[in-house]
Protein backbone atom coordinates (compact mmCIF):
# COMPACT_ATOMS: atom_id res chain seq x y z
CA UNK A 1 0.00 0.00 0.00
CA UNK A 2 1.51 2.93 -1.06
CA UNK A 3 1.06 6.34 0.54
CA UNK A 4 -0.86 9.34 -1.56
CA UNK A 5 1.89 11.97 -2.76
CA UNK A 6 0.95 15.11 -0.02
CA UNK A 7 -0.88 13.65 2.23
CA UNK A 8 0.63 14.94 5.71
CA UNK A 9 -0.10 14.16 9.18
CA UNK A 10 -3.60 13.93 10.93
CA UNK A 11 -4.89 14.53 7.25
CA UNK A 12 -3.63 17.72 6.63
CA UNK A 13 -3.02 18.37 2.89
CA UNK A 14 -0.34 20.38 1.61
CA UNK A 15 -1.39 20.19 -1.86
CA UNK A 16 -4.87 21.35 -0.73
CA UNK A 17 -3.40 23.49 1.79
CA UNK A 18 -1.28 25.28 -0.48
CA UNK A 19 -4.00 25.71 -3.30
CA UNK A 20 -6.47 26.64 -0.81
CA UNK A 21 -4.20 29.62 0.26
CA UNK A 22 -2.50 30.40 -3.12
CA UNK A 23 -4.65 29.41 -5.71
CA UNK A 24 -2.75 29.12 -8.89
CA UNK A 25 0.31 27.60 -6.91
CA UNK A 26 -0.40 24.45 -7.28
CA UNK A 27 0.15 24.00 -10.67
CA UNK A 28 3.55 24.83 -11.07
CA UNK A 29 4.94 23.05 -7.88
CA UNK A 30 2.83 19.74 -8.86
CA UNK A 31 4.41 20.03 -12.12
CA UNK A 32 7.72 21.11 -11.34
CA UNK A 33 8.15 18.56 -8.41
CA UNK A 34 6.60 15.40 -10.92
CA UNK A 35 9.51 16.84 -13.07
CA UNK A 36 11.81 15.62 -10.68
CA UNK A 37 10.62 12.01 -10.19
CA UNK A 38 13.29 10.33 -12.05
CA UNK A 39 16.12 12.27 -10.95
CA UNK A 40 17.15 13.04 -7.30
CA UNK A 41 20.49 13.25 -8.15
CA UNK A 42 19.96 16.49 -10.10
CA UNK A 43 20.67 19.36 -7.59
CA UNK A 44 16.87 20.48 -6.78
CA UNK A 45 15.39 24.62 -6.31
CA UNK A 46 15.12 24.14 -2.44
CA UNK A 47 12.25 26.05 -2.59
CA UNK A 48 10.36 23.21 -3.83
CA UNK A 49 9.18 20.02 -2.47
CA UNK A 50 10.71 16.62 -3.14
CA UNK A 51 9.09 13.20 -4.39
CA UNK A 52 10.90 10.36 -2.71
CA UNK A 53 9.88 7.02 -2.19
CA UNK A 54 10.81 5.26 1.29
CA UNK A 55 10.76 1.91 2.15
CA UNK A 56 8.97 1.40 5.41
CA UNK A 57 8.26 -1.76 7.42
CA UNK A 58 8.74 -3.63 4.13
CA UNK A 59 6.11 -1.00 2.55
CA UNK A 60 7.20 1.69 -0.32
CA UNK A 61 6.09 4.69 1.04
CA UNK A 62 5.49 7.92 -1.87
CA UNK A 63 6.14 11.11 0.19
CA UNK A 64 6.47 15.07 -1.45
CA UNK A 65 8.58 16.35 1.24
CA UNK A 66 11.32 19.43 1.89
CA UNK A 67 14.69 18.16 1.58
CA UNK A 68 15.32 19.15 5.14
CA UNK A 69 13.01 16.28 6.54
CA UNK A 70 14.80 13.63 8.28
CA UNK A 71 13.77 10.15 8.81
CA UNK A 72 12.24 10.78 11.95
CA UNK A 73 10.07 13.83 10.50
CA UNK A 74 9.28 11.92 7.77
CA UNK A 75 7.93 9.04 9.92
CA UNK A 76 6.50 11.20 12.46
CA UNK A 77 4.88 14.17 10.41
CA UNK A 78 4.43 12.08 7.53
CA UNK A 79 3.33 8.71 7.62
CA UNK A 80 1.90 8.80 11.61
CA UNK A 81 4.47 6.69 12.64
CA UNK A 82 5.15 8.15 15.97
CA UNK A 83 6.44 5.17 17.85
CA UNK A 84 9.67 6.54 16.85
CA UNK A 85 10.55 9.72 19.52
CA UNK A 86 11.72 13.13 19.11
CA UNK A 87 14.05 13.43 22.04
CA UNK A 88 17.34 15.51 21.51
CA UNK A 89 16.77 16.11 17.90
CA UNK A 90 20.56 16.33 17.93
CA UNK A 91 21.46 12.52 17.96
CA UNK A 92 22.63 12.33 21.55
CA UNK A 93 19.57 10.78 22.86
CA UNK A 94 18.88 7.41 20.96
CA UNK A 95 14.85 8.00 21.03
CA UNK A 96 14.71 8.14 16.71
CA UNK A 97 16.98 5.50 16.97
CA UNK A 98 15.88 3.00 13.74
CA UNK A 99 16.97 0.11 11.59
CA UNK A 100 18.34 1.08 8.36
CA UNK A 101 19.07 -1.99 6.17
CA UNK A 102 19.51 -3.62 9.73
CA UNK A 103 21.98 -1.35 10.76
CA UNK A 104 20.61 0.77 13.81
CA UNK A 105 21.44 4.11 13.04
CA UNK A 106 19.70 7.72 14.75
CA UNK A 107 16.66 9.09 12.40
CA UNK A 108 16.82 12.62 13.44
CA UNK A 109 20.36 13.04 11.99
CA UNK A 110 19.31 11.11 8.71
CA UNK A 111 17.99 12.86 5.80
CA UNK A 112 14.80 11.14 4.49
CA UNK A 113 16.68 12.29 0.81
CA UNK A 114 19.61 9.73 1.62
CA UNK A 115 17.47 7.17 2.70
CA UNK A 116 15.74 6.54 -0.49
CA UNK A 117 16.66 2.83 -1.57
CA UNK A 118 17.12 1.65 1.44
CA UNK A 119 15.23 -0.49 4.16
CA UNK A 120 13.49 1.28 7.26
CA UNK A 121 12.55 -0.46 9.94
CA UNK A 122 10.49 0.85 13.12
CA UNK A 123 9.28 -0.16 16.51
CA UNK A 124 6.19 -0.16 14.48
CA UNK A 125 7.29 -3.08 11.88
CA UNK A 126 8.96 -5.42 14.82
CA UNK A 127 6.00 -7.45 15.99
CA UNK A 128 4.85 -10.14 13.78
CA UNK A 129 0.32 -10.46 13.89
CA UNK A 130 -0.55 -10.67 17.35
CA UNK A 131 2.56 -11.76 18.94
CA UNK A 132 5.17 -8.98 20.22
CA UNK A 133 9.36 -9.44 19.31
CA UNK A 134 11.03 -10.95 21.51
CA UNK A 135 12.95 -7.93 22.71
CA UNK A 136 9.38 -5.99 23.03
CA UNK A 137 8.24 -8.84 25.37
CA UNK A 138 11.18 -9.09 27.45
CA UNK A 139 10.93 -5.16 28.04
CA UNK A 140 7.67 -6.09 29.24
CA UNK A 141 8.62 -8.67 31.44
CA UNK A 142 11.63 -6.68 33.28
CA UNK A 143 9.73 -3.79 33.67
CA UNK A 144 12.58 -2.14 31.58
CA UNK A 145 11.03 1.33 31.53
CA UNK A 146 8.92 3.64 33.65
CA UNK A 147 8.05 6.60 31.53
CA UNK A 148 8.50 4.71 28.37
CA UNK A 149 9.76 7.82 25.87
CA UNK A 150 12.95 6.21 25.20
CA UNK A 151 11.65 2.34 25.13
CA UNK A 152 11.19 2.63 21.25
CA UNK A 153 14.72 3.76 20.72
CA UNK A 154 15.75 1.35 23.59
CA UNK A 155 13.85 -1.73 22.04
CA UNK A 156 15.40 -0.99 18.25
CA UNK A 157 18.69 -0.27 19.49
CA UNK A 158 18.65 -3.90 21.49
CA UNK A 159 17.54 -5.99 18.49
CA UNK A 160 20.67 -4.79 16.65
CA UNK A 161 22.89 -4.63 19.62
CA UNK A 162 21.65 -8.70 20.01
CA UNK A 163 22.30 -9.25 16.35
CA UNK A 164 25.95 -7.74 16.16
CA UNK A 165 26.63 -10.04 18.91
CA UNK A 166 27.55 -7.29 21.64
CA UNK A 167 25.05 -8.71 24.15
CA UNK A 168 27.25 -11.12 25.48
CA UNK A 169 27.31 -9.35 29.05
CA UNK A 170 26.06 -7.17 31.19
CA UNK A 171 29.47 -5.14 30.62
CA UNK A 172 29.19 -5.24 26.58
CA UNK A 173 25.29 -4.91 26.73
CA UNK A 174 25.98 -1.27 29.03
CA UNK A 175 28.59 -0.30 26.56
CA UNK A 176 26.61 -1.12 23.44
CA UNK A 177 23.14 0.09 24.65
CA UNK A 178 24.96 3.58 25.49
CA UNK A 179 23.66 5.56 22.64
CA UNK A 180 20.73 5.31 24.34
CA UNK A 181 19.69 7.42 27.34
CA UNK A 182 16.69 6.57 29.83
CA UNK A 183 15.73 9.54 31.64
CA UNK A 184 13.98 7.21 34.24
CA UNK A 185 16.98 5.47 34.85
CA UNK A 186 15.64 2.00 34.39
CA UNK A 187 19.06 0.75 33.13
CA UNK A 188 19.57 -2.19 35.31
CA UNK A 189 15.87 -3.70 34.02
CA UNK A 190 17.05 -2.42 30.28
CA UNK A 191 20.37 -4.65 30.67
CA UNK A 192 17.68 -7.61 32.21
CA UNK A 193 15.40 -7.25 29.58
CA UNK A 194 18.51 -7.29 26.48
CA UNK A 195 19.99 -10.69 28.97
CA UNK A 196 16.33 -12.68 28.48
CA UNK A 197 15.51 -11.71 24.37
CA UNK A 198 19.74 -12.40 23.48
CA UNK A 199 19.49 -16.25 22.86
CA UNK A 200 15.93 -16.13 21.51
CA UNK A 201 16.77 -13.68 18.83
CA UNK A 202 20.18 -15.39 18.28
CA UNK A 203 17.98 -18.69 18.03
CA UNK A 204 16.43 -16.89 14.93
CA UNK B 1 16.85 24.63 9.40
CA UNK B 2 17.13 26.84 6.24
CA UNK B 3 16.71 25.06 2.87
CA UNK B 4 18.86 23.35 0.71
CA UNK B 5 19.35 21.52 -2.45
CA UNK B 6 19.90 18.01 -1.96
CA UNK B 7 22.16 15.94 -4.46
CA UNK B 8 22.90 12.62 -4.50
CA UNK B 9 26.17 11.94 -6.19
CA UNK B 10 27.02 9.09 -7.95
CA UNK B 11 30.31 8.92 -8.91
CA UNK B 12 33.38 11.42 -7.97
CA UNK B 13 33.35 13.23 -11.21
CA UNK B 14 30.22 14.34 -9.78
CA UNK B 15 30.63 15.23 -6.54
CA UNK B 16 33.84 17.15 -7.33
CA UNK B 17 32.13 19.22 -9.76
CA UNK B 18 29.44 19.88 -7.50
CA UNK B 19 31.76 21.09 -4.85
CA UNK B 20 34.06 22.79 -6.75
CA UNK B 21 31.08 24.98 -8.62
CA UNK B 22 30.73 26.41 -4.77
CA UNK B 23 34.41 26.71 -4.02
CA UNK B 24 34.46 29.84 -6.77
CA UNK B 25 32.80 31.83 -4.01
CA UNK B 26 36.50 31.22 -2.05
CA UNK B 27 34.95 30.80 1.13
CA UNK B 28 37.06 28.48 3.80
CA UNK B 29 35.73 25.02 3.77
CA UNK B 30 33.57 25.32 7.12
CA UNK B 31 32.00 27.85 4.97
CA UNK B 32 31.78 26.43 1.57
CA UNK B 33 28.55 26.78 0.07
CA UNK B 34 28.66 23.32 -1.61
CA UNK B 35 28.97 20.40 1.58
CA UNK B 36 29.57 17.29 1.23
CA UNK B 37 27.24 14.79 3.30
CA UNK B 38 28.62 11.50 4.21
CA UNK B 39 27.23 10.09 7.49
CA UNK B 40 25.45 13.66 8.02
CA UNK B 41 26.46 13.23 12.17
CA UNK B 42 28.20 16.21 12.39
CA UNK B 43 26.62 18.17 9.40
CA UNK B 44 23.00 17.73 9.90
CA UNK B 45 23.68 18.54 13.74
CA UNK B 46 25.13 21.88 13.12
CA UNK B 47 22.98 22.66 10.25
CA UNK B 48 19.54 22.34 13.19
CA UNK B 49 21.68 24.50 15.04
CA UNK B 50 22.63 27.04 12.23
CA UNK B 51 25.97 26.84 12.47
CA UNK B 52 26.31 25.57 9.00
CA UNK B 53 24.39 27.29 6.56
CA UNK B 54 25.19 25.42 3.07
CA UNK B 55 23.00 26.34 0.78
CA UNK B 56 24.07 22.82 -1.10
CA UNK B 57 24.07 19.12 -0.08
CA UNK B 58 25.71 16.69 -1.96
CA UNK B 59 25.18 13.18 -0.94
CA UNK B 60 28.21 11.52 -1.81
CA UNK B 61 27.13 8.31 0.12
CA UNK B 62 26.96 6.02 -3.09
CA UNK B 63 31.01 6.60 -3.46
CA UNK B 64 31.17 4.25 -0.79
CA UNK B 65 31.03 1.73 -3.80
CA UNK B 66 34.72 2.20 -4.48
CA UNK B 67 35.88 4.26 -1.05
CA UNK B 68 35.11 2.10 2.07
CA UNK B 69 37.56 -0.56 1.46
CA UNK B 70 39.19 -1.95 4.85
CA UNK B 71 42.50 -3.23 3.37
CA UNK B 72 45.13 -5.02 5.76
CA UNK B 73 48.19 -5.30 3.85
CA UNK B 74 51.55 -6.67 4.60
CA UNK B 75 53.44 -3.54 4.71
CA UNK B 76 50.10 -1.37 5.86
CA UNK B 77 46.78 -0.71 6.51
CA UNK B 78 44.39 1.65 3.36
CA UNK B 79 41.28 2.43 4.69
CA UNK B 80 38.40 3.93 2.42
CA UNK B 81 37.23 7.67 3.92
CA UNK B 82 33.45 6.21 3.44
CA UNK B 83 34.63 3.26 5.65
CA UNK B 84 32.02 3.31 8.63
CA UNK B 85 33.55 3.89 12.04
CA UNK B 86 31.61 0.26 13.36
CA UNK B 87 33.08 -1.44 10.60
CA UNK B 88 36.56 -0.54 11.07
CA UNK B 89 36.19 -1.16 14.71
CA UNK B 90 35.14 -4.94 14.37
CA UNK B 91 37.67 -5.95 11.86
CA UNK B 92 39.48 -8.62 13.16
CA UNK B 93 42.42 -7.63 11.43
CA UNK B 94 42.90 -3.96 12.93
CA UNK B 95 41.85 -5.11 16.77
CA UNK B 96 45.10 -7.76 16.45
CA UNK B 97 47.57 -5.24 14.33
CA UNK B 98 46.43 -1.90 14.88
CA UNK B 99 44.54 -1.90 18.35
CA UNK B 100 44.66 1.87 18.99
CA UNK B 101 42.84 2.10 15.60
CA UNK B 102 39.92 -0.12 16.79
CA UNK B 103 39.99 1.03 20.37
CA UNK B 104 39.44 4.79 18.88
CA UNK B 105 37.07 4.09 17.18
CA UNK B 106 35.13 1.98 19.62
CA UNK B 107 35.71 4.01 22.13
CA UNK B 108 33.78 7.15 19.90
CA UNK B 109 30.25 8.27 20.05
CA UNK B 110 27.42 5.46 20.46
CA UNK B 111 26.88 2.53 18.75
CA UNK B 112 24.05 4.21 16.52
CA UNK B 113 26.14 7.22 15.58
CA UNK B 114 29.54 4.64 14.58
CA UNK B 115 26.71 2.57 12.01
CA UNK B 116 26.59 6.13 10.27
CA UNK B 117 29.70 8.05 10.44
CA UNK B 118 32.58 7.53 8.12
CA UNK B 119 36.30 7.74 8.77
CA UNK B 120 36.67 11.00 6.32
CA UNK B 121 33.69 13.00 8.11
CA UNK B 122 35.01 11.57 11.52
CA UNK B 123 37.88 13.63 11.29
CA UNK B 124 36.62 16.78 9.84
CA UNK B 125 34.46 16.63 12.85
CA UNK B 126 33.90 20.21 14.21
CA UNK B 127 34.64 20.94 17.66
CA UNK B 128 32.17 21.07 20.44
CA UNK B 129 33.11 24.12 22.02
CA UNK B 130 29.17 25.30 23.88
CA UNK B 131 29.81 28.83 22.29
CA UNK B 132 30.86 27.42 18.67
CA UNK B 133 27.58 25.53 18.66
CA UNK B 134 25.56 27.89 20.48
CA UNK B 135 24.80 31.11 17.85
CA UNK B 136 23.11 33.02 20.64
CA UNK B 137 26.68 33.99 21.22
CA UNK B 138 28.33 36.55 18.82
CA UNK B 139 31.65 36.18 19.75
CA UNK B 140 32.94 32.85 18.70
CA UNK B 141 36.34 33.76 16.01
CA UNK B 142 35.91 29.81 14.75
CA UNK B 143 32.49 30.90 13.83
CA UNK B 144 32.30 34.64 13.22
CA UNK B 145 36.07 35.64 13.06
CA UNK B 146 37.00 38.47 14.52
CA UNK B 147 34.30 38.68 17.04
CA UNK B 148 36.40 37.20 19.99
CA UNK B 149 36.14 34.48 22.01
CA UNK B 150 33.57 33.59 24.67
CA UNK B 151 35.26 30.81 26.16
CA UNK B 152 38.61 32.46 26.87
CA UNK B 153 36.74 33.71 29.68
CA UNK B 154 33.85 32.06 29.97
CA UNK B 155 33.25 27.90 31.08
CA UNK B 156 36.20 26.46 29.28
CA UNK B 157 36.26 22.91 31.73
CA UNK B 158 36.39 21.15 28.60
CA UNK B 159 38.48 23.48 26.20
CA UNK B 160 41.99 22.38 25.51
CA UNK B 161 45.59 23.32 26.71
CA UNK B 162 47.33 22.76 24.13
CA UNK B 163 47.67 24.67 20.67
CA UNK B 164 45.72 27.48 21.67
CA UNK B 165 45.98 30.80 20.42
CA UNK B 166 45.02 34.15 21.63
CA UNK B 167 41.82 33.62 19.45
CA UNK B 168 40.76 29.92 20.21
CA UNK B 169 40.96 27.89 22.86
CA UNK B 170 38.24 25.17 21.66
CA UNK B 171 38.81 21.62 22.05
CA UNK B 172 39.57 18.89 18.35
CA UNK B 173 36.93 16.59 19.68
CA UNK B 174 37.71 13.08 18.20
CA UNK B 175 39.55 10.11 18.70
CA UNK B 176 40.42 8.56 15.64
CA UNK B 177 42.95 11.15 14.28
CA UNK B 178 45.13 10.90 17.30
CA UNK B 179 45.67 7.46 16.64
CA UNK B 180 46.13 8.15 12.88
CA UNK B 181 48.96 11.15 13.72
CA UNK B 182 50.63 8.60 16.05
CA UNK B 183 51.30 6.24 13.26
CA UNK B 184 52.34 8.53 10.89
CA UNK B 185 49.06 7.95 8.84
CA UNK B 186 48.91 9.72 4.86
CA UNK B 187 45.45 11.23 3.74
CA UNK B 188 44.66 10.40 0.24
CA UNK B 189 42.56 13.66 -1.19
CA UNK B 190 40.84 13.82 -4.57
CA UNK B 191 40.08 17.10 -5.87
CA UNK B 192 39.26 18.21 -9.53
CA UNK B 193 42.52 18.60 -10.63
CA UNK B 194 43.79 14.99 -9.34
CA UNK B 195 44.55 13.53 -6.34
CA UNK B 196 47.02 14.40 -3.69
CA UNK B 197 48.68 12.40 -0.65
CA UNK B 198 49.79 14.71 2.58
CA UNK B 199 50.77 13.53 5.95
CA UNK B 200 48.25 13.25 8.16
CA UNK B 201 49.58 15.50 10.45
CA UNK B 202 49.55 18.50 8.07
CA UNK B 203 45.96 18.07 7.99
CA UNK B 204 44.52 20.26 10.37
CA UNK B 205 45.52 24.02 10.97
CA UNK B 206 46.05 25.16 14.86
CA UNK B 207 43.76 27.55 15.44
CA UNK B 208 46.56 30.58 15.27
CA UNK B 209 44.87 34.10 14.24
CA UNK B 210 42.55 32.16 12.20
CA UNK B 211 40.36 29.62 14.53
CA UNK B 212 37.96 29.39 11.08
CA UNK B 213 40.54 27.67 8.83
CA UNK B 214 40.48 24.10 10.65
CA UNK B 215 42.31 22.17 7.55
CA UNK B 216 44.40 22.17 4.50
CA UNK B 217 41.36 20.53 2.59
CA UNK B 218 40.03 23.07 0.36
CA UNK B 219 36.62 23.40 -1.11
CA UNK B 220 36.41 21.07 -3.91
CA UNK B 221 38.05 18.29 -2.51
CA UNK B 222 37.40 15.30 -0.95
CA UNK B 223 39.08 12.98 1.47
CA UNK B 224 39.58 9.51 -0.57
CA UNK B 225 41.28 6.92 2.27
CA UNK B 226 44.11 7.17 4.70
CA UNK B 227 46.97 4.98 4.23
CA UNK B 228 49.18 3.68 7.59
CA UNK B 229 52.67 2.28 7.33
CA UNK B 230 53.53 -0.72 9.11
CA UNK B 231 52.04 -2.82 11.90
CA UNK B 232 50.97 -2.05 15.35
CA UNK B 233 49.91 -4.85 17.49
CA UNK B 234 51.53 -3.08 20.84
CA UNK B 235 49.42 0.56 20.63
CA UNK B 236 46.52 1.72 22.90
CA UNK B 237 44.04 4.41 23.19
CA UNK B 238 43.01 5.09 26.43
CA UNK B 239 39.81 7.76 26.97
CA UNK B 240 39.12 9.54 30.43
CA UNK B 241 35.92 11.17 30.65
CA UNK B 242 32.96 12.52 32.61
CA UNK B 243 31.02 9.25 32.12
CA UNK B 244 32.38 5.68 31.05
CA UNK B 245 30.95 5.91 27.58
CA UNK B 246 28.94 7.45 25.26
CA UNK B 247 31.33 10.66 25.80
CA UNK B 248 34.35 13.07 24.79
CA UNK B 249 37.21 12.63 26.05
CA UNK B 250 38.74 14.90 28.73
CA UNK B 251 42.21 14.04 28.33
CA UNK B 252 42.94 11.03 25.39
CA UNK B 253 46.01 9.31 25.01
CA UNK B 254 46.75 6.71 21.60
CA UNK B 255 50.26 5.19 22.39
CA UNK B 256 52.27 2.63 19.74
CA UNK B 257 55.51 1.09 21.09
CA UNK B 258 58.01 -1.08 19.06
CA UNK B 259 59.41 -2.79 22.19
CA UNK B 260 62.75 -5.80 21.52
CA UNK B 261 64.30 -7.45 24.67
CA UNK B 262 62.89 -4.74 27.24
CA UNK B 263 64.03 -2.11 24.77
CA UNK B 264 61.76 0.76 23.23
CA UNK B 265 62.94 0.96 19.85
CA UNK B 266 60.04 3.05 18.58
CA UNK B 267 57.93 5.14 20.70
CA UNK B 268 54.51 6.82 19.25
CA UNK B 269 52.33 9.18 21.63
CA UNK B 270 49.59 11.41 20.34
CA UNK B 271 47.36 13.22 22.95
CA UNK B 272 43.18 13.89 22.74
CA UNK B 273 41.20 15.93 24.47
CA UNK B 274 43.53 18.13 25.45
CA UNK B 275 44.71 19.95 22.33
CA UNK B 276 42.98 22.46 19.30
CA UNK B 277 44.04 19.69 16.90
CA UNK B 278 45.18 16.40 17.12
CA UNK B 279 48.72 16.84 18.82
CA UNK B 280 51.65 14.48 18.75
CA UNK B 281 53.91 14.84 21.71
CA UNK B 282 56.84 14.43 19.51
CA UNK B 283 59.09 15.49 22.33
CA UNK B 284 57.52 12.76 24.73
CA UNK B 285 58.53 10.40 22.28
CA UNK B 286 61.99 11.15 22.06
CA UNK B 287 62.87 10.46 25.59
CA UNK B 288 61.08 6.94 24.77
CA UNK B 289 63.18 5.83 22.35
CA UNK B 290 66.42 3.20 23.27
CA UNK B 291 65.14 2.97 26.86
CA UNK B 292 63.93 -0.11 29.06
CA UNK B 293 60.34 1.29 30.39
CA UNK B 294 59.86 2.11 34.05
CA UNK B 295 57.29 4.08 36.07
CA UNK B 296 59.95 7.14 36.52
CA UNK B 297 60.32 7.17 32.63
CA UNK B 298 57.08 7.08 32.31
CA UNK B 299 56.28 9.92 34.73
CA UNK B 300 59.11 11.85 32.47
CA UNK B 301 57.29 11.27 29.47
CA UNK B 302 53.68 12.34 30.73
CA UNK B 303 55.65 15.62 31.89
CA UNK B 304 57.22 16.51 28.90
CA UNK B 305 54.02 15.75 26.73
CA UNK B 306 52.18 18.70 28.76
CA UNK B 307 55.43 20.87 28.90
CA UNK B 308 53.68 23.47 26.90
CA UNK B 309 50.41 23.22 28.47
CA UNK B 310 48.65 26.53 29.16
CA UNK B 311 45.41 25.89 31.86
CA UNK B 312 42.72 28.73 32.24
CA UNK B 313 39.81 28.65 34.19
CA UNK B 314 38.51 25.48 34.50
CA UNK B 315 40.19 23.43 32.63
CA UNK B 316 43.77 23.26 34.63
CA UNK B 317 42.78 19.89 35.91
CA UNK B 318 43.26 18.13 32.18
CA UNK B 319 47.38 19.14 32.20
CA UNK B 320 47.42 16.60 35.71
CA UNK B 321 44.58 14.19 34.24
CA UNK B 322 46.71 14.16 30.92
CA UNK B 323 49.87 13.27 32.83
CA UNK B 324 48.10 10.72 34.33
CA UNK B 325 46.24 9.01 31.39
CA UNK B 326 49.82 9.05 29.28
CA UNK B 327 51.50 7.10 32.15
CA UNK B 328 48.57 4.73 32.11
CA UNK B 329 48.40 4.29 28.44
CA UNK B 330 52.01 3.20 28.18
CA UNK B 331 52.20 1.26 31.48
CA UNK B 332 49.08 -0.74 29.47
CA UNK B 333 51.27 -1.04 26.12
CA UNK B 334 54.60 -1.81 27.47
CA UNK B 335 52.49 -4.62 29.96
CA UNK B 336 49.61 -5.71 27.02
CA UNK B 337 50.14 -9.24 25.30
CA UNK B 338 50.89 -9.59 22.00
Amino acid sequence: MSEKPGSGPSGFDRRAFIAAAAGSALVPMAARAAAQDANVSAAQDPALPVDVTLRVNGKDKRLRIDARTTVLDALREHLKLTGSKKGCDHGQCGACTVLIDDRRVVSCLTLALAAEGQEITTIEGLATDDHLHPMQQAFVDNDAFQCGYCTPGQIMSAVACVKEGHAGSEADIREYMSGNICRCAAYPNIVAAVKQAAPEIMKG
Amino acid sequence: MRPFSYQRATDPDMALQALSAAAAANNPLTKATAQPLAGGTTLIDLMKLDVMRPAAIVDINPLARSWSAIEPGSDGLRLGALAKMSDVAAHAEIQRNYPVIANSLKLAASAQLRNMATLGGNVMQRTRCSYFRDVSYENCNKRNPGSGCAAMDGVNRVHAVLGTSDQCIATYPGDFAQALIALDAMVEITGRSGARRLPFADLHKAPGKTPDIETTLQPGELISAFSIPGRWPRSVYLKARDRQSYEFALSSAAVALDVHDGTIRDARVALGGVATVPWRAREAEALLKGQKFDDGLAQRVADAAFAEAKGRRHNGFKIALGKRVVARALQQAVTMEI
